[in-house]
């Protein structure tokens, strides 16, 4: 069973959560961009929150499904079309073998998650499916997906010819996931003071929670360089390198600042002024170039109650959805 | 203290990241809560377990770590910034491939890289800053930055000061570990001629 990469897009590549544990010897997390939509997006097929995704940037790619599938598509709207037939995100989907998936147009966000009931039949690097672009390894052989890539998916218990109409080559099944709370205010991102936050000059610590920030056309999977107002340090000398996560916000020498994404590196050399809530990073994840980014401060508390609806959310979601998978297969 | 939390094997627990002079641990909050329901808050538990690693009588082992010889070929081809390190630090090319060679380094910590271990310290007659832009760098280079040096395991854009390359494999992914260094071993460095280096 199969998927073809008929056309590359721009940048796809396997993920999952990432290999966090390794720190030891050099090697970064990674992982997806949008924990939240690539986690969903499993729920909403029957997977695993943690299973295998692609995760897409736009333009998208082209693929073709040799065999029937149950997929969904959440995140980014690049308004994902099936044998010309405009589909929802957020749905699960059933495809039928010999259907063509692919992107016409940039409507919103960033990145956008295709999951697979079953997942890929991928092997792991170091307990993950995540791509490790620096390692060439992990994912599909360690780099990005490229035309005439064939990846197999698993095995499904769920009979899908029987519940494809005869005439019909896609059939989304009856329900959505809920997600807008977790990306409503899409440029207000809150943040923690960091180690090196009561370094600052006090009027750079008032521009950072006040003034907005665009994010720079450099911007990628491994940090979001932002433009904006000069940030000064009463520091002047280099830092020690020290551990660095998902979301720490680091100042530059030039005084500009650089949000850490999903392909982190694990240690970095400059101050590290801040760190971006967990439950904010899925709507950063979705920000683009010439996008803006206004950063409040906030507090452990506020940021730990966020980030468990979050999960209370996707939990509640799951029970729905393996609720309706499972009146479906019976 | 990264061995009282490695040892005990908390799954709330995702990373131990071990610098020069900190450590970083990465947790779940929602496994923590979930684990550890009379918590209350995931931040107060990871911060208990912090104050009790002080607070332990735990003996660490002082592991002395690997010793390795790693030959450098630091000749002007692979040395691109052999040239830039002279004239910055006023020691001649064959004074700075004495002095590099000179010490015994410490493996303080691996990051940045895959198998990137920054080592020190290095002497301060060679001190120079890393480059305002990074650019390309050959895997197997061998680089100085403020008091460390290290070898780029992969090759990958740096900013470090570039005096010669080695033809020994840092990293190598289909073996475990991958990475050869790890924190506590010592490094020593010895020239090599080209032709040593094309043998290899």
């Amino acid at each position: 069973m199969s998927l073809t990469i008929v056309k590359a897009g721009i940048f796809d590549t396997v993920q999952d959560l990432g290999r966090p544990g390794y720190g030891n010897w050099g090697i970064n997390p990674g992982g997806v961009m949008d924990r939240y939509a690539a986690q969903l997006s499993n729920i909403l097929v029957g997977n695993d929150p943690g299973e295998v995704v692609i995760e897409m940037h736009y333009p998208g790619p082209q693929i073709l499904f040799d065999q029937n599938a149950l997929l969904s598509i959440t995140g980014a709207d690049f308004t994902p079309v099936i044998n010309d037939q405009p589909v929802s995100l957020w749905q699960p989907i059933l495809v039928r073998k010999n259907t063509l998936l692919q992107f016409t147009q940039w409507k919103q966000g960033a990145r956008c998650y295709l999951a697979i009931h079953g997942g890929l039949t991928i092997k792991k690097w170091l307990d993950s499916y995540s791509t490790n672009m620096k390692a060439g390894m992990g994912g599909w052989m360690g780099r990005r997906l490229e035309k005439g890539d064939e990846i197999n998916f698993g095995q499904s218990s769920i009979y899908y010819a029987g519940l494809l109409k005869k005439e019909r080559d896609l059939q989304p099944l009856g329900w959505k996931a809920a997600y807008a709370k977790v990306y409503d205010q899409p440029n207000e991102i809150l943040f923690m003071p960091g180690p090196e936050w009561d370094q600052l000059h006090n009027i750079s610590k008032n521009d950072i929670e006040h003034e907005a920030f665009s994010i720079h056309s450099l911007s990628d999977r491994m940090g979001y360089f932002l433009k904006g107002i000069p940030i000064t340090s009463t520091v002047k000398s280099e830092m020690l390198s020290a551990g660095v996560s998902f979301g720490t916000i680091q100042l530059l020498p030039n005084g500009q600042l650089v949000i850490l994404m999903a392909d982190h590196q694990t240690t970095g050399g400059y101050p590290r002024l801040g760190n971006i809530v967990s439950a904010h990073l899925p709507k950063l994840a979705q920000l683009r170039p010439g996008d803006e980014v206004k950063f409040t401060r906030t507090d452990i508390s506020t940021a730990e109650k966020l980030l468990y609806s979050h999960q209370q959310e996707l939990n509640i979601i799951q029970r729905a959805c393996r609720c309706n998978l499972n009146r479906l297969i019976c | 203290m990264q061995q009282w939390f490695s040892t005990r094997n908390f799954t709330e627990i995702k990373d131990l990241i071990i610098a020069y002079s900190s450590l970083t641990i990465i947790y779940d909050p929602w496994l923590v809560l979930k684990q550890n329901p009379a918590a209350g808050s995931a931040f107060e538990w990871i911060r208990a377990k912090i104050e009790q690693s002080f607070a332990d009588p735990y003996v660490v082992d002082d592991r002395e770590g690997s010793f390795y010889r790693i030959p450098v070929c630091y000749n002007s081809e692979f040395g691109v910034d052999l040239e830039a390190v002279s004239e910055f630090t006023k020691r001649s090319v064959t004074e700075i491939i004495g002095i590099h060679q000179s010490k015994i380094y410490r493996v303080y910590m691996l990051g940045f890289l895959p198998g990137f271990a920054y080592l020190g310290k290095l002497d301060a007659s060679l001190y120079m800053p890393r480059k305002e832009i990074p650019v390309g760098v050959t895997a197997g280079s061998v680089g100085i930055a403020s008091n460390q040096t290290g070898i780029y395991p992969l090759t990958s854009p740096g900013g470090w000061q570039i005096i010669g390359r080695t033809p020994v494999n840092l990293f190598d992914a289909t073996v475990s570990p991958p990475a050869k260094f790890q924190t506590g071993d010592h490094i020593q460095f010895y020239q090599i001629t080209k032709e040593e280096f094309e043998r290899t």
